[in-house]
C-alpha cells in the first residue's frame, strides 16, 4: 500500500512535482505514466525517502519510508538499474543486499536464476552487463527481501521484447498474490497490458488517473464515414468535438450507441464505429502529455 | 508518534520496522572495501609493499638496525599512506558509482551508514597494523640469519600510538571523502592540502607557532616515538580536531542532506 498525499517538490522557481496525490492498493499494478521530465522519477524518489519533498507526504503501509528501519523487508525498489558499482559482480551486489537485510546469502543463486541471469552472468562484473541484464539484476535486488510492495522506475528500459513479456508476467503474478506494484514508464504500451490503474502525469501535475478499464472506456469512439463534412455538422449539433486521425477516422468523446443512433437519424453513412480502446487511450495520453496543460483533464 | 507506531504494528512486518543492527552494517561496509577490483588491488598492493619494507631492511639496512621495532615502524608506512585511499573510496564511490541510490533505499538512516563506514575504516586500520606486526615478527625471526640484530625489545606505548595513528589516517580519508564526495578530488586534496600547509607552516615565520598545533604532519611525528608527553597529546588532539573531526562533521552534514539521484 502506497499513499501519496499532495506531494510537491520545487527546485528554485520550477515545480518539478506539483500537488501529486494517488494511492496504490494491494493486489494491483499501478502504471505511472508521463513523458520524460514530467516528474515521475522525482515523485518515486520522494516516496523512497531519497529526496525530501517541499510539501506533502508519502507513506508505505502508513509509514514514511525513512521511518522504516529495514525497508527492504517490506518494499522493493528499483529506481535506476545503472546505479550499481561497475567493479562488483552481480552475485556480490545481491549478497551485500542479503546481508544488509539480515537474510541468508544462500538465496542469491536462486534469485539470480529467477530473473534469468545464469551462473556465468552472476560471476561477471556489472561493468560487463548490458542494460537489460542490469534491469534483471535490479529486479532481483528489489525482490530479495520478499517485499509486499514494489516500486520500479522504467524497468522495461533495455529489455528485449521477450524480457518485457517475462517482466509483465512476473509483476502480474506478484500483484495477483496480493502485492502492490507501482511502475513508471514514458510508454503507455509498456504498461497498459499489466496495469490495473493508471496515473498520468505531465509537467509535474496529475493529468488524469483511474481504473484502466474506465479510462479505456472514457477514451471515446472511433468513427469513419463516407461524408466527413456531414459527420462534422452532426457532431457540432450534438455539442461534441471530434479529433481527426491521419487515416480519416474521427475520435469522438462519446459512446458508440449515441453516435450510431444520431448518425442513423441524420442519415450519415458510417463505415466504422467502435470503442477507441487502447488506441484511444494512447491518443488521450499523447494529447494530455503533449500540451501537458492540466486544464480540461478529467479526474 | 504513537498513532504511527500502531499503524506500523498492523501493516509493516516487524523485520522491516526494526533498524539494521550496526554490527551488520559494519560487516557490509568492510566487505564493500574489498569486493571491487579497485579495493581488492589496493589491499594487495598494501600487502606487497609491506612485505617489501621487511625485505628492504633485511637486505640493505645496517645489521644493527634490523630489529623488531624498525621492521614494525617501517612496515606501517605503506598502509599509513594507502589505507586512507580506501577510506576515501568507501565514501566517495557511493556517489561516483551512484550506489548511494541502492544503499540508502535499503538503509534510509544515512548517519548509520556513515558510522558503519567509519567503524569499518577503523577496523581495517587495526587489522592492517596487526598484520604488519605479525609480518615484522616473521621478518625479525629471519634477521639473525642475515646477520641482523634481531632484537625484540619494543616499547608498548609505540604499539598503541602507531595503531592510533593508522586509525586517524583512515578516518581522515573517510572525512575528506564525505566532505568532497568526489573520488579524484578527495584523493588529491587529501594528499596535497596537508603538505601545502606543512610547507607554508615551515617557511612562513608567522605561521610556525600555529603549525605546531595545527599541522598533523608535525604533531603526529611524536606518535612514532615511544612515550608521548601530555603536551604532544594535546597538540595531536587539536590537529586531529581540525583535520579529521571537523571535515567528518561537515562531510556528514553533506551526506545527510544531499539529494540522491
Amino acid at each position: 500500500m502506497i499513499a501519496v498525499e499532495n506531494l510537491t517538490k520545487t527546485y528554485g522557481p520550477q515545480r518539478a512535482v506539483d500537488d501529486v496525490s494517488f494511492t496504490c492498493a494491494p493486489g494491483t499494478v499501478t502504471g505511472f505514466l508521463g513523458p520524460n521530465g514530467a516528474g515521475k522519477s522525482t515523485t518515486l524518489r520522494m516516496i523512497c525517502g531519497l529526496t525530501p519533498p517541499t510539501s506533502g507526504r508519502a507513506t508505505v503501509s502508513g509509514v514514511p519510508y525513512r521511518r522504516l528501519g529495514n525497508p527492504g523487508r517490506h518494499i522493493g525498489v528499483l529506481l535506476d538499474a545503472s546505479a550499481q558499482h561497475a567493479g562488483r559482480t552481480g552475485r556480490e551486489v545481491l549478497a551485500l543486499a542479503a546481508i544488509t537485510l539480515g537474510l541468508d546469502t544462500a538465496r542469491v543463486p536462486g534469485l539470480l536464476a529467477r530473473v534469468g541471469l545464469d551462473d556465468r552472468a552472476a560471476k561477471r562484473r556489472v561493468r560487463a552487463y548490458s542494460l537489460g541484464m542490469r534491469q534483471r539484476l535490479g529486479l532481483a535486488y528489489a525482490m530479495i527481501g520478499d517485499p509486499a510492495v514494489l516500486v520500479l522506475d522504467e524497468p522495461a528500459n533495455g529489455l528485449d521484447p521477450e524480457g518485457i513479456h517475462w517482466m509483465r508476467g512476473l509483476l502480474r503474478g506478484f500483484a495477483d498474490r496480493g502485492g502492490t506494484v507501482l511502475l513508471s514508464s514514458h510508454l503507455l504500451r509498456e504498461v497498459e497490458v499489466v496495469a490495473d490503474r493508471l496515473v498520468v502525469i505531465g509537467n509535474g501535475r496529475i493529468l488524469t488517473q483511474g481504473d484502466k478499464e474506465e479510462l479505456l472506456g472514457a477514451a471515446g469512439t472511433m468513427v469513419r464515414t463516407t461524408d466527413p463534412t456531414a459527420l462534422e455538422d452532426l457532431l457540432q449539433r450534438m455539442g461534441l468535438t471530434g479529433t481527426r486521425s491521419a487515416d480519416g477516422s474521427v475520435l469522438v468523446p462519446s459512446d458508440p450507441q449515441t453516435i450510431g443512433q444520431a448518425a442513423a437519424a441524420a442519415g450519415v453513412v458510417l463505415l466504422e464505429l467502435r470503442p477507441a480502446g487502447a488506441g484511444g487511450l494512447e491518443e488521450m495520453f499523447l494529447r494530455l502529455t503533449a500540451g501537458a496543460e492540466p486544464e480540461g483533464a478529467n479526474r | 508518534m504513537t498513532a504511527t507506531t500502531d499503524v506500523t504494528a498492523t501493516t509493516v512486518p516487524a523485520a522491516a520496522a526494526a533498524p539494521v543492527p550496526m554490527a551488520r552494517l559494519t560487516l557490509v561496509e568492510l566487505r564493500k572495501l574489498a569486493d571491487t577490483r579497485a579495493g581488492m588491488w589496493l589491499l594487495i598492493v598494501i600487502g606487497l609493499a609491506t612485505v617489501a619494507t621487511s625485505a628492504i631492511l633485511l637486505g640493505w639496512a645496517d645489521d644493527s638496525e634490523i630489529t623488531f621495532t624498525a621492521l614494525y615502524t617501517f612496515g606501517l608506512m605503506p598502509s599509513a599512506v594507502l589505507l586512507p585511499v580506501l577510506g576515501i573510496l568507501s565514501v566517495t564511490s557511493e556517489w561516483s558509482q551512484r550506489t548511494a541510490l541502492a544503499t540508502f533505499t535499503l538503509v534510509p538512516a544515512r548517519a548509520r551508514v556513515l558510522l558503519a563506514k567509519v567503524a569499518a575504516g577503523a577496523l581495517i586500520a587495526v587489522a592492517a597494523t596487526a598484520a604488519t606486526a605479525i609480518l615484522a615478527a616473521g621478518a625479525n625471526l629471519i634477521a639473525p640469519a642475515v646477520g641482523g640484530d634481531g632484537s625484540w625489545s619494543v616499547d608498548s606505548s609505540l604499539i598503541w600510538q602507531s595503531l592510533l595513528l593508522q586509525v586517524i589516517f583512515v578516518l581522515m580519508g573517510n572525512a575528506f571523502g564525505a566532505l568532497l564526495l568526489n573520488t579524484p578530488l578527495a584523493i588529491v586534496i587529501y594528499f596535497a592540502l596537508p603538505t601545502v600547509w606543512s610547507v607554508l607552516g615551515g617557511s612562513i615565520r608567522a605561521l610556525s607557532d600555529a603549525s605546531k598545533w595545527l599541522d598533523l604532519n608535525v604533531t603526529s611525528q611524536a606518535m612514532t616515538e615511544a612515550d608521548m608527553t601530555s603536551g604532544e597529546w594535546a597538540r595531536l588532539g587539536v590537529s586531529v580536531g581540525v583535520w579529521v573531526v571537523l571535515p567528518l562533521v561537515l562531510g556528514a552534514a553533506r551526506v545527510l542532506r544531499r539529494e540522491v539521484s
